[in-house]
């Protein structure tokens, strides 16, 4: 620690080596705090609360947290540069590898931005194939998301809990694409696969038997003395600071803000089923967890819907083999598990994207950690982090 | 590419609005369709426009309509003067996708028609350069000197207080070389616009932290990514990038495997990261 504290204390703006940046500026002195002892101690970047690679400067006084600074980047692939000298059709994989956990989204959002660029509708069957798929993979994030950040409050259980029935939504994967992680399972104009014998079943069963397990997760954390201390009024973020922030997804609802992209601007299919919105009220992180336990919820509520709807018909739409989307741009945005995710694409007319912006939820909604953790303690920064859901390869692309 | 012959057929029909200025000269006699196709065919190779030809053979209605113009305008005109005049001719269907000379057959952008539109327009005149709708997306364009109260009002008149996504586009080949696309989203109106402004390399914008806080990182990854400044942001520095990091990855002269050398040779000991 004092090490850390060296180091920082000892770096001056024109001296500093090509390792070494003073990130915070100790020089000038804090006046609010006049007999403070302020101490700087670095998180991470390797540091198993922070999920990936997230390097979090902490200025504390004593355990108090006066300050924090986010050193990202650890994991840039240069995902943007690389879409320009790919075409369209050769990017769609990569799009897998920024939000690890939930690949189905962002292949979702890159295939319906290039298809609205490319002025083409995926047919029905395919739109409900891939909400079924997307809303499974919503459960799936939510579940690495909630067995993580339970384990970082020291709840040991619910992560095996979560890793056990998210491996039945990865077989669902498994056997529909071949991949469990990086599904690459939409193509642009629909899906190149079609669903597999038995995959309504299935995804039935999976449904049926899942319910039961989230009230076990429930059981073991929702009125749970110690859950409820180290989550209630820790991390509040009220509705104008989210707004201001840019923060949206499960955090922006948890604040009390009913905004979801698929009942806001509905895309694919999803103006087909019913489902709620589920909003918290104090915009804590114990609201964070209800909510997106009731998005678990209401996520099965889809996907039954969409397995009882499912029409027949082709999955592809009628598209060239050699993409070469008109001269434009467009912007389209989708709600993944994490919020709102978005994709700027600039076409030239030729076969590969001249820009592609991707507008990742975690990079945005990391943005607002620093408001959440002024104030308090070290041992809530993990919870904060943990609330926030970050996956550090969109965070960094 | 055979398929492009499937494709422009079913947009066309939204093609013809651009040419439906000159409706009255289709009541032209028809026996001035015979002579056209040679016309069309005369112009096809002559022409500049290699893909404004391309559009000519696939639509069959289309020639007996559109080059009347050229061949009413000039009755008299023998071949010569036709090469003259059919240019023009084809520059009319084509002049809303002048920029698009491969795939002449997309959705154009539209006039956007709003009260918002009015009266920004009225209010700031040329300002404003373009309002418009692409694929139901609104856009405007505004100059540089006016994009700081522009997104002001947006924010604080016309509710726009979720600033959704900054970032930019580099055109090297253009004077101004770089488009600043700001992403705005109402919570009130549920409804998105972007506000587009083109800035020369060097130039700096005023950043717009103190409108929305969201615009920190965005700024800071615009900046890291194309070296574009923003005056009084708070703390601008690199995000993704090392600090000690040389060079813009996303402007189009850095190519796909350059890199900082020198950083890498420093900080990695290794010769090359690729």
């Amino acid at each position: 620690m004092s090490d850390f504290e060296n180091d920082y204390r000892h770096a001056k703006p024109g001296q500093s080596g090509p390792g070494v940046t003073d990130y915070l500026d100790l020089d000038t002195k804090d006046e609010t705090f006049l007999d403070a002892n302020e101490l700087v101690l670095n998180m991470g970047p390797q540091h198993p609360s922070t999920h990936g690679v997230l390097r979090v400067i902490l200025k504390l006084d004593g355990e108090k947290v006066l300050g924090t600074e986010c050193v990202i980047g650890y994991l840039h692939r240069g995902v943007e540069k690389i879409a320009e000298n790919r075409t369209y059709a050769m990017f769609n994989p990569y799009v897998d590898r920024m939000d690890y956990v939930a690949s189905v989204s962002n292949g979702l959002g890159y295939c319906e931005a290039v298809e609205k660029l490319q002025n083409v509708e995926a047919p029905p069957r395919a739109q409900y194939i891939r909400v079924i798929l997307t809303e499974l993979c919503r459960i799936a994030s939510h579940q690495v998301w909630l067995g993580t950040h339970a384990l970082d409050i020291g709840a040991l259980t619910p992560l095996f809990y979560c890793f056990r029935d998210r491996e039945e939504i990865l077989k669902i994967f498994e056997k529909y694409c071949g991949a469990r992680l990086t599904t690459h399972a939409f193509r642009i104009g629909g899906c190149i696969y079609e669903a597999y014998d038995g995959f309504e079943q299935d995804c039935l069963k999976f449904c049926t038997a899942f319910l039961p397990k989230l009230d076990e997760y429930e059981e073991l954390l929702t009125t749970n003395r110690i859950w409820v201390r180290r989550t209630k009024g820790v991390g509040i973020l009220n509705p104008e600071d989210c707004i201001a922030l840019g923060v949206t997804g499960p955090v922006l609802r948890a604040a009390g803000v009913k905004w979801d992209l698929r009942k806001a601007q509905p895309y694919e299919c999803y103006k087909n089923f019913d489902f709620e919105i589920p909003t918290g009220l104090n915009g804590d992180t114990y609201d964070r967890y209800l909510v997106r336990i009731e998005e678990m919820r209401q996520s099965v509520r889809i996907i039954r819907q969409a397995v009882d709807g499912l029409p027949q018909g082709p999955i592809m739409a009628k598209i060239p083999k050699v993409l070469k989307p008109p001269v434009g741009e467009i912007y389209h945005s989708i709600e993944a598990p994490k919020g709102e995710l978005g994709y700027f694409i600039v076409s030239d007319g030729s076969t590969q994207p001249y820009r592609v912006r991707v507008r990742p939820p975690s990079f945005v909604n990391l943005q607002a950690l620093d408001k959440m953790v002024r104030g308090l303690l070290v041992a809530d920064v993990v919870a904060v982090i943990g609330t926030l859901d970050i996956v550090l390869g969109e965070v960094d692309r | 590419m055979p398929d492009e012959t499937k494709d422009p057929n079913p947009v066309l029909p939204e093609s013809k609005p651009p040419a439906a200025p000159q409706p009255g000269l289709e009541a032209a006699p028809s026996a001035a369709a015979i002579t056209k196709p040679t016309t069309a065919e005369i112009s096809g190779p002559s022409a500049p426009h290699a893909a404004a030809a391309v559009t000519k053979p696939e639509a069959p209605a289309k020639p007996a309509e559109t080059p009347n113009p050229a061949e009413t305008a000039k009755p008299a005109a023998p071949a010569t003067s036709e090469k003259l005049a059919t240019p023009p001719a084809a520059a009319k269907p084509a002049a809303p996708v002048a920029k698009a000379p491969p795939k002449p057959e997309g959705p154009k952008p539209e006039p956007w028609d709003s009260d918002l539109a009015r009266s920004l327009k009225s209010q700031y005149g040329s300002g404003i350069k373009e309002a418009s709708t692409y694929v139901g997306q609104k856009y405007l364009v505004v100059d540089s000197s006016i994009l700081y109260e522009i997104l002001l009002r947006m924010r604080n008149d016309e509710l726009f207080n979720y600033c959704v996504d900054i970032t930019a586009v580099h055109y090297p080949k253009r004077e101004a070389q770089f488009d600043i696309i700001y992403i705005l989203y109402s919570f009130h109106h549920n409804e998105r616009v972007r506000v587009k402004t083109q800035i020369k390399d060097g130039d700096t914008l005023r950043s717009v932290v103190g409108i929305w806080e969201t615009a920190n990182w965005l700024e800071r990854e615009v900046f890291d990514m194309f070296g574009i400044s923003f005056d009084g942001h708070p703390d601008l520095k690199r995000i993704l990038l090392p600090d000690g990091w040389k060079g813009h990855p996303l402007r189009k002269d850095y190519p796909i495997l350059q890199q900082d050398q020198e950083w890498v040779k420093i900080n990695l000991g290794i010769e090359s990261g690729q």
